[in-house]
């Protein structure tokens, strides 16, 4: 962590449960349940629903707790963001060890008890998801490269290799299709935020691509990783954890993210500031919809096989 | 201590913590032992170690008629 001093540090007495838990990021942990819930529930290895349930709440808490260790390293540049100024340890609710303490204390525990509970290897990947994210993402590429969130993605990538593995014992192209999914995902989503927070990221140093490599950049690259999604995505919905749902989720989302992409290639900085960023926002909160919409299709489809409604379907990969 | 002297402010100031506290200990405890019920269940072949004969080890012989 940086030596910075923290702008609106001031320390009020008492932290309480809702300032904790605020800590565990809880909007970035119902992607984390859902995903890892969906990729556990389709995996062709049926799972016991109490270990199942269980696995999962040791997931999510994983990614709790990487939240708070991202939180108290980045707790000098929260501060100065309009996003991030309201967090627990700017405001001064949380100290900075106290979410140190708490962050490490969750990562051990949720680590050995997803050993235990399911297996050591979804142990293990849940391990290195918490250092990748906190070591590998928030330590070093955020504040050093415009490649950081390319690269910092696969830590929210994880979260179905872990519901797979604690079902199967294994990884296997479904679910490197599922990582891969994300992983696509996330250039594009956090880069329209990024093109109507580009002052905050410039204010506190954070070399965010449209920070380094300019606004007209950052609209070409969203629209390359847009493109490169949708094939993935259609892929998903023909293997075997796909269907006729996640096709169609596929096919129209993908549809519209694209759209969505080349409005933003098709606009310039000028033109987003007159109307404030109106599509690049609208682009950004549809993509947080896209992911959620992908897995509970696959979700679905996994329901329509069970009961035995699913149509006749071409599994390629 | 008196059985009746008055609670420390700190107690009341940390009740909602401390509630919470206790309800992940709960949670956590009764989470453990369905588990532990799911996994018994579901297991293979329960086997003492110590000063017992383990039945996975023992030479395979025929049924005497």
């Amino acid at each position: 962590m940086s030596d910075a001093s923290y702008s609106s540090y001031s320390q009020t007495p008492e932290a309480g449960v809702r300032d904790f838990f605020a800590l565990l990021k809880p909007r970035v942990m119902s992607l984390v349940i859902l995903t890892a819930a969906v990729a556990l529930l389709v995996a062709p290895v049926d799972v016991h629903p109490i270990v199942g349930f269980a696995a999962v709440f040791w997931i999510a808490v994983g990614a709790g707790a990487s939240g708070a260790l991202n939180m108290w390293w980045d707790a000098d540049i929260d501060g100065q963001m309009a996003r991030t100024e309201g967090r627990p340890i700017p405001v001064g609710k949380v100290k900075p060890q106290e979410a140190l303490g708490f962050g490490l204390f969750l990562s051990i525990l949720s680590v050995m008890m997803l050993s235990l509970v399911a297996n050591p290897l979804s142990g293990a990947i849940l391990a290195f998801t918490i250092f990748f994210y906190v070591v590998v993402y928030s330590m070093w590429l955020k504040r050093s490269t415009p490649q950081n969130i390319v690269i910092g993605g696969a830590a929210g990538a994880f979260p179905p290799l872990i519901g797979w593995a604690v079902a199967t014992g294994g990884i296997s192209l479904e679910a490197v299709l599922m990582f891969a999914l994300i992983f696509m995902w996330t250039p594009p989503h956090f880069w329209a935020l990024a093109l109507f927070r580009n002052e905050d990221y410039k204010r506190v140093g954070i070399p965010m691509l449209p920070v380094i490599a300019g606004d007209r950049a950052t609209r070409v690259q969203i629209f390359i990783y847009t493109a490169l999604l949708a094939p993935v995505a259609i892929a998903l919905s023909f293997s075997s954890v796909g269907g006729i749902l996640t096709l169609i989720v596929a096919a129209a989302l993908n549809l519209r993210f694209l759209v969505g992409a080349w409005r933003i290639l098709q606009r310039n900085e000028a033109q987003a500031q007159a109307d404030k960023h109106k599509v690049e926002v609208r682009v950004f909160l549809e993509s947080i919809g896209y992911l959620f919409a992908h897995f509970i299709a696959m979700g679905l489809d996994y329901g329509l096989r069970e009961f035995g409604w699913a149509p006749a379907w071409p599994v390629l990969f | 201590m008196a059985i009746n002297a008055p609670k420390h402010e700190i107690y009341t100031r940390r009740k909602s913590r401390n509630l919470a506290v206790m309800g992940c200990c709960i949670g956590m405890a009764v989470m453990v032992f369905a588990v532990t019920i799911v996994k018994v269940q579901n297991g293979g072949m329960v086997e003492g170690f110590d000063h017992t004969y383990r039945a996975s080890v023992l030479p395979i012989t025929e049924p005497v008629e």
